[in-house]
């Protein structure tokens, strides 16, 4: 198994070769303007580092957020385009539960939420129990609407401390975590998601009240 | 390098997945996704659901044109891309999805200018556009005339429009009358049944001390619907054939009159028309007389070639390659507002060296 994964669902723009053992390499930038011009380097650059040729490749793993849309859709369009063009399967996974996994990983134990910044007072998010197993979400919402939640990690609970007082890192994916993720699932024989987006929200578009008159009422 | 290079060209820059394939000045697939539908309730395009459309459609639309062509997506000498302007959002999906399958594949990357790949469009319907070439680009984004000496490195604006595009106008004009949206295929239709001098529309920027290449439609727009709005709290029918066809005389008359004039006063006996409004009936009739009076030669693509499309980005791609132009670089971006001078997005990133210069910028 070798897998390409990478993740523009946060202000990270990250990817990682994983042999189905180990991550190979990895690169990690965070820069929520530019995910569109720093993926394609990273994924050379991390296929260099791993001393690996695209051609090797079997599958590619992406990360189907939620996320901001805009960043989202350059990993998500960038997966189709490359699993198209090398003729590779790819698989998407939840970008929290990547995260889920790397603060597991990292020795976070017991039932604990994660949460991203979805913007506009918003955030991503989605708990998990003891065993990494999601119980709620991915959803988005307001933090101060959601009930108590005493561990959490990721970016969208480092920032609104009022509703996530215990919140630590991770604070945004690592696409070594989700090639790690997707390597154990694939692995237990388990399937991962299609690689759509999870957007969430319905586009802002609202169907104009009617014709505005030119001449004074 | 080939001397016919064959080129595959992505546009995303507004409603339209386009993806086209050249070979030389030869189109061999023209394959564009429309979302146009889904934005008609809303009475304009949405951004966002552009962007999304664009993300679902780009495989299977690569794939369509692949097919189309006959070709394997191997035997490509290069892979064009519209880098602006446009959409940001919906820009940055082609160009995410050509560096793909420019890495995927080791092919060159050309990022490109979408005002200039409407211009080089027409090189594969009438062969290798002459130098020096008049451009006159009118659609739903843009209303320009450009000057051209040659189309992959030397685009020259001569005047645009100061407030709306004519393809907007004839967005607005649609809705005013109820016609729906676009407005453009319609009104052109509508104006068919009616009288062109029924009613005296204002010509914009037609004074003898107005800017000789610049347009204006707002102040057109505006007379239309307060001559509308007019007959109907008269209660009086709207002629809606007779405005369409009054409004449309207007705009067709003063781009083709700054055409023809641009062309005189540099020298230029060549014209192109391009852009979505260039699908329009009486335009193209209006151009062809105006033109052959001036001794001008006239050169229109068939509309389907006007409007956005991949193809017109695979013949700017292709005649880049032609001309051994550098290709641009993965880091490449989307500008949403590249200006029309810049034909391509080459190679040497020097904002993208400034940027880590300053420690990746703060
Ligand atoms: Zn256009």
């Amino acid at each position: 198994m070798l897998l390409l994964a990478f993740d523009t669902a946060t202000p990270a723009v990250t990817a990682a070769v994983h042999d189905g053992t180990a991550v190979l390499a990895q690169t990690h930038q965070v820069d929520a303007r530019r995910h569109g011009e720093l993926l394609l380097p990273a994924v050379a650059q991390v296929l260099a580092e791993a001393g690996a040729d695209k051609h090797q490749l079997t599958g590619l793993v992406v990360g189907v957020g939620p996320g901001p849309y805009t960043g989202l859709r350059v990993g998500l369009v960038t997966a189709a385009a490359l699993g198209h063009a090398l003729g590779l399967p790819v698989y998407g996974v939840c970008t929290l539960d990547a995260i889920a996994h790397q603060a597991r990983t990292e020795g976070l134990t017991g039932p604990f939420t994660v949460a991203t910044d979805a913007r506009r007072k918003e955030v991503y998010w989605a708990s998990y129990d003891a065993d990494g197993v999601r119980t709620e979400g991915p959803s988005v919402d307001r933090p101060a609407e959601l009930t108590a939640r005493p561990v959490a990690v990721g970016a969208g609970a480092l920032l609104y401390r009022d509703a996530f007082p215990d919140a630590r890192a991770p604070e945004h994916v690592s696409a070594g975590a989700m090639a790690d993720f997707a390597a154990t699932e694939l692995a237990a024989g388990r399937e991962l998601l299609a690689p759509l987006p999870l957007y969430l929200r319905r586009p802002d578009a609202q169907v104009p009240a009617g014709y505005k008159a030119v001449l004074p009422a | 390098m080939a001397d016919e290079p064959l080129v595959l060209g992505i546009e995303t820059s507004c409603d339209e997945t386009g993806v086209g394939i050249v070979r030389g000045t030869t189109l061999l697939a023209d394959a564009v996704a429309s979302s146009v539908n889904d934005h008609a309730r809303f009475g304009g395009v949405v951004p966002e659901i552009a962007s999304r459309a664009h993300l679902e459609a780009m495989v299977p639309t690569i794939q369509r044109a692949l097919d189309t062509a006959g070709i394997k997506a191997s035997d490509l000498d290069g892979i064009a891309v519209t880098a602006g302007p446009g959409l940001a959002g919906a820009l940055l999906v082609g160009v995410s999805a050509a560096k793909a399958y420019a890495w995927a594949l080791d092919k060159p990357l050309y990022g490109v200018n979408h005002l200039a790949s409407h211009i080089c469009v027409d090189q594969l319907e009438h062969g290798r556009l002459p130098e020096p070439t008049m451009a006159l680009l009118v659609s739903g984004g843009h209303s320009s005339l450009l000057l051209t000496t040659d189309i992959t490195s030397d685009v020259r604006p001569l005047g645009a429009t100061i407030d709306d595009a004519a393809g907007e106008a004839f967005d607005k004009v649609a809705r005013v009358l109820g016609l729906g949206f676009p407005g453009g295929p319609v009104v052109d239709r509508m104006a068919r049944e009616g009288d062109p001098k029924a009613i005296a529309f204002p010509r914009g920027l037609s004074g003898a001390k107005d800017p000789a290449y610049d347009f204006s439609f707002s102040g057109l727009k505006t007379a239309v619907a307060r001559w509308v709005e007019g007959r109907r709290r008269a209660g009086e029918d709207v002629p809606v054939a007779d405005v369409a066809a009054s409004f449309q005389e207007a705009v067709t008359d003063v781009l083709t009159r700054k055409a023809v004039k641009a062309c005189r006063e540099n020298g230029v006996d060549h014209l192109m028309i391009g852009g979505g409004v260039a699908a329009n009936s009486r335009l193209r009739e209006m151009a062809q007389q105006r033109c052959d009076k001036a001794g001008i030669t006239l050169r229109v693509p068939r509309p389907g070639l006007c409007t956005d499309n991949g193809a017109m980005v695979a013949a700017l791609g292709s005649e880049m390659v032609w001309r051994g132009r550098a290709s641009s670089s993965l880091e490449l971006s989307a500008d949403s507002s590249l200006p029309v001078t810049e034909v391509s997005v080459p190679h040497n990133d020097v904002h993208g060296e400034a940027y880590r210069a300053l420690g990746g910028g703060a």
